[in-house]
């Protein structure tokens, strides 16, 4: 059996596998697999037994159609659009959806309840991923929800003023709250792009999400 | 695609999807080959369904979750690295996570178990064995589980319960939910038969 560092994150293992994690858990646990190779490998293999529970149900079989409407679902995917590095001066308004789809329910109730905690904030939607962003004064925090970062590669957040993407922060796949590492002002367009490993001084990746403050 | 895939790619072009094994049609899923999507359809629909189905206890909402779980891997299937998890097991973890999203959302959550299994469209005679002997020997390796270690990953599995909301309906402290999670799900890989 894998044994991790600290107990108290271990516990969440079997939780994470079985999606039973509460969404602030499911957060702080996520972002410990990043660092724990030990913990991935606990994960994995506590889901090859979660898994098959899947097979222990007698569920009715689907309705023929669902093969179809999922095979044109596929089909009418666009591949992720590309967005040119110039285009990021001005508002995205359509961003590829590539990420949208994911784990955005429990997102919600937590922004929520950080909407409710703390006063004097805005909550601005994010377009291209479920998320928000919470903006207090000139400091912002990103809480979105993203699918695994592929290897070797980084979320990275921009604040952007004028023509200028500033970095921001480094983050993994997951619903997380990210705090910006850059100030923000009106006016400012904070985006997320994917980047090599370590992050990146200036962009390269598309636009996965931006939102306006 | 891993640069193995790639090798490999004219090969395995040659032979029928239905005889490449399961990271196989993932990694052509990867390439974006639609009929590798419809062959994984073929292989894990009807389970994915079932489970989603067993989450959701409606047929609407347990197709939107199977659909949307299969959009995900379309999208993501380049992100799966079959050192790192076995085909089936990701692919029924995506399914998983979409059902339990869902019913949190929806605010369907019963802990018990369904009344019947209303049969729809039909699977091949050959799915439908293989099924019932996988169902078969997970049950059997379920029965094998301590009564509470049991309760809880059903519960939490097809429930769609957090730890936290059944460590408040089964009246225990949530290290104890927590600890019967575990002990179970570790028991039940040992004694679920590689297949």
């Amino acid at each position: 059996m894998m044994r991790m560092a600290q107990p108290e994150l271990h516990d969440l293992a079997a939780a994470y596998a079985l999606n039973a994690l509460d969404p602030e858990d499911r957060w702080t646990f996520e972002r410990h697999l990043d660092t724990c190779e030990e913990c991935r490998e606990e994960v994995a293999s506590l889901r090859e037994g979660a898994a098959q529970l899947a097979y222990a149900q007698e569920g009715p079989a689907p309705r023929p159609e669902l093969r179809d409407r999922i095979l044109r679902a596929a089909r009418e995917e666009r591949p992720p659009e590309v967005v040119p590095f110039r285009r990021w001066l001005f508002p995205v308004t359509a961003v590829a959806a590539v990420a949208a789809s994911f784990a955005a329910i429990g997102l919600g109730l937590w922004a929520n309840s950080l909407r409710d905690d703390e006063s004097g904030q805005r909550v601005v939607a994010v377009n291209g991923a479920p998320g928000q962003l919470i903006v207090s004064g000139d400091q912002a925090k990103l809480v979105v929800c993203f699918d695994e970062a592929p290897a070797n590669k980084t979320y990275e957040a921009w604040v952007i003023d004028g023509k200028t993407p500033r970095p921001a922060g480094l983050f993994a796949g997951g619903c997380r709250t990210v705090t910006l590492t850059h100030p923000v002002q009106d006016g400012s367009t904070v985006a997320v792009t994917l980047e090599d490993e370590g992050g990146a001084e200036t962009p390269h990746g598309d636009i996965l999400a931006s939102a306006g403050v | 695609m891993s640069e193995y895939a790639l090798a490999l790619a004219p090969v395995l072009g040659r032979r029928r999807l239905t005889q490449r094994s399961d990271e196989e049609l993932l990694e052509a899923i990867a390439s974006g080959d639609h009929d590798a999507l419809g062959a994984l359809y073929d292989r894990f629909g009807r389970v994915a369904y079932g489970l989603a189905f067993r989450v959701l206890r409606d047929q609407q909402l347990a197709e939107d979750a199977v659909q949307e779980a299969f959009l995900a891997v379309w999208r993501s299937a380049e992100g799966y690295r079959r050192e790192r998890a076995k085909a089936a097991t990701w692919v029924l973890t995506l399914v998983h996570r979409r059902a339990v999203d869902l019913v949190r959302r929806e605010d369907r959550r019963r802990g018990d178990p369904l009344d019947d299994a209303p049969e729809a469209g039909g699977p091949t005679v050959d799915e439908e064995a293989d099924l019932r002997d996988k169902r078969t020997a997970v049950q059997a390796a379920l029965a094998q589980l301590p009564p509470d270690q049991r309760q809880a990953l059903e519960l939490a599995y097809y429930g769609g319960f957090t730890q936290s909301e059944l460590a408040e309906r089964l009246g225990v402290p949530l290290g104890t939910v927590k600890s019967r999670m575990f002990a179970g799900l570790a028991r039940l890989r040992e004694l679920v038969p590689e297949t």
